[in-house]
């Protein structure tokens, strides 16, 4: 019943970077449903000369992003991913803002791999890292005007008038002196034989004239995604395609010894044949629920890893308990990745000394969307994969290495994403494509692989877990003049590498580092410890455990010192206006600071903790309220006030806001994963429990919009969640938090 | 055997015990109808049978022959549905999306039974999971379609 998927071929020639010919400028393309459309792309040739002479303007290649139908609608191939955090509706906003062209307008898509499409300031293309709108924002917003700028030309021509005379309107072109206009749809053909303009030549809009940055633009897909109209990998059907399912080696590392039956499998109904795969068996199937029930029937005699394994190997004795007490046995070395003044000095010379240690836990990603990869190579020698992804060029790389074909030989789509949370990186191992790749071609047939939840969450990478041992001293009226925080762990990036690197991994170490208090004497190190679990990014990465720690031991120096919390906070941040007017808007939102206990209006005992954070290039800062219910916690508020510096979309921000609660209370209250016997106790939503709509608070937003350098907004407004809430519960039970999640602690 | 899925006949090749999410999914190509965890733990694949709401992927397929089901891909053809589907959109509910195929469902099923819901009624019924942490979008969308039937 799906409409098969067909890739305009000017695109594919673009993402191969080779010399091309959009045969007179035309070229088919399919919308978001499959239906086909003549479209008129813009110039390529002009273009083409510019990158060959300045390859380092970024994002200047027009008729690489837009493409303006004959109804005017405007299609733009975005450089980033759409996974619910609202980009491609941003780069609508941007895009459009000065391409003058209403946003509703848009369909956006996301754009193949390809130099053209590397548009980060840090020279990256990737989604992730809450980056998306920030490292591109100017670029695309010159990238609106230069396309805007080719109409006017285009428009010139046609209506025989200087430039100059021209202004445009929402869609339009317009000569004014003679009331004349010509619609961007019209325009688009003509506009194909206008050169790129010189990017030094193009004026932005003046911000105070935005019409739709800065403004609640209704997300583009809120209708598809509200229909089952919206289509993510796992949706995906191609022409002969048959369907895969695997079963994963109990543990990593393992790897396939015999099948003791393979034979019944083989008969078995609707199985078209069993695969040996690395690490894995496999059935290939006309129906995926035949290849699912088969696959699962299978015997398998696993091997132990062999001692060269090229992926972490799983121990059968690993804990993660067991785990925790070995990083908190670790005396070091530790690496220092911040020192200020003299720790070793200001803490013999404290009046008060305090010390604590503190651990997080292991985290699945958990999307809704299991992973999934279509595979299918072409007559031609050729290979086109669909994969949920964040890192389109890396993820050809991988499969050019993996295939031996040359990256101008692979297609690469990237569908939707039902939800991502840092799932979607290029993790050895924690991919299904490369199976996908390995079962089309022994099939001689598209293949669609589909992992249970039950196989991802054997091969999910988790989110790293540390065991952090603060010291800190007081002075004689109770303030902070020294904090040690030395944390045994592995950041993410140090176990993709397989190593520690040169430098200090900053995804180890953000919200221990990079503190804003002014807290004279400082030392912040690492103990890197090697594990044998596969790390991953996770939303808001190290900050979604450091900042934890780090706040809620502030919040046991407030009460050793008998200071306020939120008071001491605004104490050591005296000097910092920019988050000294971010906490006090908190304050405010919350309807003024008041820490409890107290009684609240149901005759519930409930009391209020403060947390900051200031992840990925924006600050936060957080209230929660809570009381205990049934021997839980319950949250009953969290005020947020967020400064992203500036802003794009308000709505947007707002409904990450939401999001980033809710996975900062999941964090907080019932999410762990735990292993026992090298064996993830959950392998599904049935014992990994995650926020249920029960657990959910009541979140109040408020956008501080400081004008500063604007930071990311998907990942900032989670990791103050966690200590908000810990903070609270401390002061309402009187039992210090030390460690996620409090399912884990009993309160009466 | 024979399915009637919204509002046509629909002559499936499957075994009894296949899961109606799989049939739905595989055999007719209705998509929108999502697998999450196929436990009947996240709610994903909700569809209704005779106007409830029933979590598909652990539904075999023969229980449900001689019914009538709907999926989301007719919801706006149903009028309680077509407003659950506006109220989505008004609210800004979606975010990846991928789990509001079975929260329209579960709302609307919800509402087809009782017009104006109350608070208590909502929460027992909206039970679905979402990783984005949509909820209080849900929250403000369901009190709007409890309001506007109760006016």
């Amino acid at each position: 019943m799906n409409t098969p998927i067909k890739l305009p071929q000017g695109l594919l020639d673009l993402a191969s970077g080779e010399p091309i010919n959009l045969s007179r400028r035309r070229f088919l393309t399919s919308t978001a449903v499959g239906a086909l459309v003549i479209g008129f792309g813009l110039p390529l040739g002009s273009a083409r000369v510019q990158a060959a002479t300045s390859a380092a303007e970024r994002g200047t290649q027009v008729p690489a992003f837009l493409e303006i139908r004959p109804d005017g609608s405007v299609r733009l191939l975005s450089p980033f991913m759409e996974g619910g955090q609202g980009t491609h509706t941003a780069m609508a906003q941007i895009v459009g803002e000065e391409l003058d062209a209403d946003p509703a307008t848009f369909i956006v898509e996301s754009a193949p791999p390809g130099e053209a499409y590397v548009v980060m300031e840090n020279g990256l293309r990737i989604t992730g890292g809450s980056m998306s709108v920030r490292m591109s924002y100017p670029t695309m917003r010159r990238l609106g005007a230069l396309a805007r700028a080719m109409l006017l030309q285009a428009a010139a021509e046609q209506m025989g008038v200087p430039v100059a005379q021209l202004t445009t309107q929402p869609g339009r072109v317009v000569h004014t002196a003679s009331g004349r206009s010509l619609g961007y749809g019209e325009l688009a053909g003509r506009a194909l034989d206008m050169p790129v303009p010189d990017p030094a030549s193009i004026t932005l809009r003046d911000p105070s004239q935005f019409r739709w940055i800065g403004k609640p633009v209704k997300r583009l897909d809120a209708y598809d995604k509200s229909t089952g109209k919206a289509q993510y990998c796992i949706d995906l059907k191609v022409d002969g395609m048959l369907h895969a399912a695997v079963q994963h080696a109990p543990r990593l590392g393992m790897s396939v010894g015999s099948l003791r039956n393979q034979a019944e499998v083989q008969a078995m109904q609707g199985v078209h044949s069993v695969h040996v795969l690395p690490g894995a068996v496999a059935v290939v199937a006309e129906r995926w629920w035949h290849a699912k029930r088969a696959v699962e029937a299978i015997q398998v005699d696993w091997q132990e890893a062999p001692a060269d394994s090229t992926v972490r190997v799983m121990p059968a004795d690993f804990s993660s308990d067991k785990h925790r007490d070995f990083l908190a046995a670790q005396q070091g070395p530790a690496r220092d990745d911040e020192n200020e003044g003299d720790v070793a000095g200001a803490l013999a010379g404290a009046k008060t000394q305090v010390q604590a240690t503190y651990h997080n836990q292991y985290l699945n990603h958990a999307q809704l969307e299991p992973p999934s990869a279509l595979a299918r190579y072409n007559p031609d020698g050729t290979l086109e994969v669909w994969l949920p992804n964040q890192a389109p060029d890396m993820f050809r790389d991988d499969i050019a290495k993996r295939t031996g074909l040359a990256a101008d030989k692979i297609t690469l789509h990237s569908p939707l994403l039902g939800g991502f949370f840092g799932r979607h990186f290029l993790y050895e191992s924690a991919n299904p494509y490369p199976q996908a790749i390995e079962l089309a071609k022994a099939v001689g047939r598209p293949i669609k692989l589909i992992w249970t939840r039950e196989e991802e969450f054997l091969r999910d990478v988790l989110r790293p877990v540390a065991v952090v041992k603060f010291r800190a001293g007081l002075d004689a009226n109770g303030l902070p003049v020294a904090i040690e925080a030395v944390s045994a762990t592995e950041g993410p990036t140090e176990a993709l590498a397989g190593k520690q690197g040169e430098k200090i991994d900053p995804t180890a170490m953000e919200g221990l580092s990079g503190k804003a208090y002014a807290i004279p004497n400082k030392r912040i190190a690492q103990i890197y410890v090697k594990g044998p679990v596969m790390l991953g990014y996770w939303r808001s990465v190290g900050n979604s455990l450091n900042d934890f720690f780090y706040e809620a031991f502030l919040d046991e120096l407030a009460d050793k010192g008998g200071q306020d919390p939120f008071d001491l906070r605004l104490h050591l941040l005296r000097d910092n206006p920019r988050l000294t007017t971010l906490l006090q808007a908190v304050g405010e939102l919350s309807g003024g600071w008041k820490r409890g206990p107290f009684t609240a209006e149901d005759g519930s005992r409930r009391a209020r903790g403060v947390a900051m954070a200031s992840p990925f290039g924006s600050h936060a800062a957080v209230i929660a309220e809570v009381s205990i219910e049934n021997g839980q916690v319950k949250v009953h508020d969290i005020w947020q006030a967020i400064d992203p510096g500036s802003i794009v979309n308000p709505a947007i921000i707002e409904a990450q806001v939401h999001g980033a609660v809710a996975l900062g209370l999941s964090q907080t209250l019932v999410e762990e994963a735990v292993y026992v016997d090298g064996k993830p106790r959950a392998r599904n939503y049935d014992l990994y429990p995650v926020l249920p709509p029960a657990r959910m608070a009541r979140v109040h937003v408020r956008i501080v919009e400081s004008g500063e350098k604007m930071g990311g907004i998907g990942e900032p407004p989670l990791p103050a969640v966690a200590p908000a809430v810990a903070n609270a519960v401390a002061q309402l039970t009187g039992q210090r938090i030390r460690s996620l999640p409090l399912s884990r602690y009993t309160f009466s | 055997m024979e399915l009637r899925i919204n509002q046509k006949a629909y002559q499936v090749d499957a075994e009894a015990d296949t899961p109606l999410l799989w049939v739905i999914r595989d055999n007719l190509g209705l998509t929108g109808t999502k697998y999450g965890c196929g436990l009947a733990q996240c709610g994903a694949c909700s569809v209704l049978v005779d106007g409830n709401v029933v979590r598909s992927c652990v539904t075999p397929v023969a229980g449900v022959v001689g019914r009538e089901i709907t999926t989301i891909e007719a919801i706006e053809e149903d009028e309680v549905g077509k407003r659950v589907v506006a109220t989505w959109v008004e609210r800004q509910v979606a975010q990846c999306g991928y789990c509001q195929s079975g929260q329209v469902m579960a709302a609307t099923a919800l509402l087809k039974h009782t017009p104006a819901p109350t608070a208590e009624q909502i929460n027992a019924a909206m039970i679905n999971l979402c990783r984005c942490g949509t909820y209080n979008a849900i929250q403000s969308a369901m009190q709007d379609l409890a309001k506007q039937e109760s006016v």
